[in-house]
């Protein structure tokens, strides 16, 4: 077995992130209050990028679990695996940030199976515990352990909703694409792309977000302005770069993204 | 046809004589020949033609024929001269097109269009490179949605203009030799029209609640050329404003409008106009313009080819309405607001009252783009965040004003808005369809749809007594205590897989038995784990259950037994599911009934329902299939079923019979299957081996011989077809 070292965990580079409002200061007052946290907003709008900017200033480990539907309690708590015809008891990556007293961040948490609340339930309300069934254990949480959970509202199906019984553990947090001055900054930041054609992907942003609904599942996130300014930045032309890592990206609808390349080719 | 014609070797070689085409018209068009109008000169001029053609020429006599035989002497008569002008793709065309018009105004205007044969052919060589509104209608829907944030409806005019509500434009554009540049034209003058809403061409003047370009317009002696000017002098302002925020759309307009007016007209025209390019911000600024070159006799240029028209007039009582409409919603919103400060202060009891409150709503953006930056209301001082609707309403406002008025912000009473006049119906209707919904209809005769040839109407069963259901249960006792206990056995249940490689325990078993593995010196397995999986049933079914005429009797007892049964089995096992009852009368009054739909419960009202199933008209099967395709195709399932119960052919009154019947449905089937359906039958048409292979494919259909089987094997087949 493939021991993780906890250096991998401790963030040491401050993570660029420039705040949309006061979540810095309010996931900091929840993390000394020992409030567990949901995270809320659509794809690429800079929520994990938060956590990791989080787990740096406060100097903690940031242990990320990408949830999907195979997820079960099992692979958050940790399992016995067989070691030269030994069991031995693995930690599970919620159980290792437990022990560390790390912040657990579970990204798209309604995406895993429903057994899991059974473990997060008893760690996000004042106990602070983690029972470990298999092995007996229960582990009491230390001061410095958090547990962030986050969900996009947005694209989320009837069958896949966040239960009231776990949310109403949580100090919530919306988050949202930035604002167009802002965002422009963080484009810039990010990829080194001069005002002018952040200033016009910015804008082409806000035209597919104005699709979501008429056609678009979402908007272009954030994250996907970064990669055409890179490109751009790169030396491809607005036009191709548009193209390549945002309107393809969003969607496969011939009509749809005739549309898109056409708002495209009317901002460059 | 061909059969008649001989083998196809000799086809190839020798056209037809004209006394054989004489005969086969004679029998073809029998019906409208006289001693006075024979077959003899079409028949002489088919005779012209090669072999190829006189088939073709011969087969569509047929076809259209069995639609009208007049149409068909008339298509005769034109068709070589059609063939002198068109290929064999084009002379299509002008068949389908001039059988659309006979569809839709009748035989009249259907001749009218065969022979109009020479004014089709130069529009058809024209269209070789224009673009159609339909084909890019839904295109420049989303172009619109994304670049103004506003769902403007789109529609086809003579010419494009708005009323800043909607946006027309015309059928085709043809004006320039490419597509590419056709299309540009079309997306420039959807570009120009947003601007004149966007950059407020349209501005209303806050005191008389009127576009200030209708009043200051009307003013002038020549009033039409008060018109030109200003048009004139707004096209250049608004591409100097939409150089500024969407250059390439700019670069385009420009471009095309230099290649159809070429370089000099424009330029000549640039000095007078300068000022409003460069100063211009305002549609007052324009209008200031205007009257300075009306009074210096200025002569417009040509107007571009993307700027359209502007009608005053409508655009005077559109916006009327529609300033009329929001100030009583905005303030309205604003009242709701107030309150729950109010309430939330709790200063009421100080003799605050809504109407002594200060209210301002401002805005942070620049000049330029109206309707854009962050709104921020004020109320008594204190910020208030606006509802969503309050924020779309002011954006609209904006739009129209510049500003929110001061009298909106002042007496917010929660007065009761007059809503603006709704279109009769619901939204999803379409505006010929007043009493429901209309869908095309496949001729396998033309190999072409029939546009909203049917219309459909959804109704409610007519519920029959309650008792009905409990009678059945008591009859088929034993049976449903069976399905249950079948179905029950389905349910979406855990299961442990065992010998993985990735799990949540230990497979004892496994490790054993590697240990004896690794004794006897092979490899040790990394498969040691159980994993628990759970299957989950994510499917939705409609049944469509045949209620027509022909059902009378056992068949129709039959049938409501077995959806008693089956609405066991399926509560039971927990699948989504829906049913409708579907029959009518010509293509004109086909009927859904509701029966179950979605998100009812089986319940009472469903019970009765059952009960209450009779006998109808006919079964206009295609129609059908499509609109309930339509309700599947807004669940979210991984799997849809529909599951049609019948009795026989699809059969209707005005000709829906036979082969054209079972064609039509099948491509309804088909379209069903592109969507992600999957369409199954049960029948208990003996003879449904003929025909249901071909309609629902080979394994798609179930026959049941005995109709007192039925419900007995309807539960059974749902359970073997999603296992």
């Amino acid at each position: 077995m493939h021991r993780i070292e906890s250096q991998t965990y401790q963030i040491a580079q401050e993570p660029y992130y420039a705040a949309q409002g006061n979540e810095i200061q309010l996931f900091e007052s929840a993390y000394r209050n020992r409030i567990p946290v949901l995270l809320k907003g659509p794809t690429g709008c800079g929520k994990s990028r938060f956590m990791e900017h989080m787990a740096w200033r406060l100097q903690r480990e940031l242990v990320t679990v990408a949830c999907h539907d195979d997820l079960t309690a099992a692979d958050l708590v940790g399992r016995y695996l067989i070691v030269g015809g030994e069991t031995q008891w693995v930690d599970g990556p919620l159980s290792r940030a437990v022990r560390r007293g790390g912040i657990c961040y579970l990204d798209e948490i309604v995406e895993a199976r429903k057994d899991t609340t059974v473990v997060i339930h008893p760690l996000a309300d004042d106990r602070r515990v983690l029972p470990i069934e298999k092995t007996g254990e229960l582990l009491h949480a230390p001061v410095e352990f958090s547990l962030t959970i986050s969900y996009n509202p947005g694209y989320q199906s009837v069958l896949k909703d966040l239960k009231q019984s776990t949310r109403q553990r949580f100090m919530s947090l919306e988050f949202d694409y930035p604002e167009a001055i802002l965002e422009q900054t963080i484009i810039v930041h990010e990829s080194g792309i001069d005002q002018i054609n952040a200033n016009a992907l910015v804008r082409f942003a806000a035209m597919t977000r104005n699709l979501k609904g008429s056609g678009l599942e979402e908007g272009a996130s954030t994250r996907l302005l970064v990669h055409a300014a890179k490109l751009i930045v790169y030396g491809i032309s607005p036009l191709d770069a548009c193209n390549a890592s945002i309107s393809q990206t969003l969607t496969d609808d011939p009509e749809i993204l005739t549309a898109i390349r056409e708002m495209a080719s009317s901002l460059f | 046809m061909a059969d008649q014609l001989g083998p196809v070797s000799e086809r190839m070689r020798d056209s037809f004589s004209i006394t054989h085409i004489e005969a086969c018209l004679d029998d073809l068009l029998g019906a409208v020949l006289t001693s006075r109008r024979t077959a003899s000169e079409p028949a002489y001029k088919l005779s012209q033609l090669d072999r190829t053609r006189q088939e073709f020429a011969l087969h569509w006599t047929g076809v259209i024929a069995k639609s009208n035989s007049e149409l068909a002497f008339q298509f005769v008569s034109h068709v070589s001269q059609a063939f002198s002008r068109l290929d064999e793709a084009g002379v299509t065309q002008w068949i389908i097109a001039a059988m659309d018009v006979y569809d839709r105004d009748g035989l009249y205007l259907g001749s009218a269009a065969l022979r109009d044969v020479d004014h089709f052919a130069s529009r058809l060589v024209q269209q070789r490179h224009a673009v159609a509104f339909d084909d890019v209608v839904s295109i420049m829907n989303k172009f619109v949605i994304g670049v103004s944030g506003r769902n403007l409806s789109i529609e086809a005019d003579e010419s494009a203009w708005t009323d800043t509500e909607s946006i027309y434009l015309p059928r085709s554009v043809r004006q320039f030799e490419s597509d590419r540049e056709n299309f540009e034209l079309y997306k420039s003058t959807v570009g120009y029209l947003l601007a004149q809403s966007r950059y407020g061409t349209f501005r209303v003047d806050k005191a008389t609640g009127v576009p200030f370009v209708c009043t200051e317009i009307a003013k002038y002696r020549n009033p039409h050329k008060a018109l030109k000017i200003f048009e004139a002098v707004e096209e250049a302002r608004l591409l100097s404003c939409l150089e500024h925020e969407l250059p390439g759309l700019a670069r385009q307009m420009k471009t095309l409008k230099k290649a159809k007016l070429g370089e000099a007209g424009p330029v000549a025209q640039a000095r007078e106009l300068n000022s409003v390019r460069t100063g211009g911000k305002d549609v007052l600024d324009s209008l200031s313009l205007v009257s300075k070159l009306y009074a210096g006799n200025f002569n417009p240029p040509e107007p571009a080819c993307y700027q359209g028209r502007i009608d005053l007039e409508k655009v005077r009582l559109i916006t009327q309405e529609r300033v009329e409409s929001e100030r009583g919603k905005f303030r309205e919103e604003l009242a709701l607001l107030t309150d729950s400060a109010l309430d939330a202060d709790d200063c009421r009891g100080d003799g605050v009252t809504r109407e002594s409150v200060q209210v301002s709503f401002t805005q942070n953006s620049d000049d330029e783009t109206p309707g854009e930056g962050e709104l921020t209301l004020t109320i008594d001082g204190k910020r208030v965040a606006p509802s969503e609707n309050l924020v779309q309403t002011a954006k609209s406002i904006i739009q129209d004003f510049g500003s929110i008025p001061d009298d909106y912000l002042v007496s917010a009473s929660t007065e009761h808005y007059d809503a603006r006049p709704v279109p009769p119906g619901d939204g999803d209707e379409l505006p010929t369809a007043h009493s429901g919904y209309l869908y095309d209809e496949w001729d396998y005769r033309r190999c072409h749809y029939r546009k909203n040839w049917c219309v459909l109407k959804e109704l409610d069963m007519q519920p029959g007594q309650l008792q009905v259901v409990p009678q059945i249960l008591e009859k088929y006792f034993y049976l449903v205590r069976d399905i249950r206990k079948v179905f029950e056995a389905l349910r979406g249940e855990d299961r442990k897989l065992r010998r993985q490689n990735n799990g949540d325990d230990i497979d004892i078993d496994a490790v054993v038995e590697s240990y004896v593995d690794v004794i006897k010196g092979e490899e040790l397995t990394d498969r040691l784990l159980i994993r628990s999986q759970k299957l989950e049933r994510n499917l939705a079914v409609i049944f469509m259950v045949d209620v027509s005429g022909s059902t009378k009797g056992w068949i129709n007892e039959a049938e409501r037994e077995s959806l008693v049964l089956l609405c066991e089995a399926l509560e039971t096992l927990g699948d989504r599911y829906a049913i409708y009852g579907f029959s009518g009368m010509t293509r004109k009054r086909c009927e859904v009934y509701r029966i179950k739909t979605f998100d009812e419960p089986y319940g009472k009202r469903v019970k009765t329902r059952i009960a209450g199933m009779k006998p109808q008209d006919y079964t206009r099967m295609g129609v059908v299939i499509r609109h309930l395709s339509e309700k599947l195709k807004q669940i979210d399932a991984k799997t849809r079923v529909l599951i049609t119960i019948s009795d026989g052919k699809p059969d209707d009154y005005d000709g829906y019979r036979g082969e054209y019947g079972i064609e039509d449905t099948r491509q309804a089937l088909l379209e069903a299957k592109y969507a992600g359906i999957h369409p199954f039958c049960v029948t208990i048409d003996t003879h449904a081996h003929d025909y249901l292979p071909h309609m629902y494919g080979h394994v798609n259909y179930t026959v049941v011989s005995d109709i007192r089987k039925l419900p007995l094997k309807v539960s059974d087949i749902y359970r073997k077809l999603t296992t």
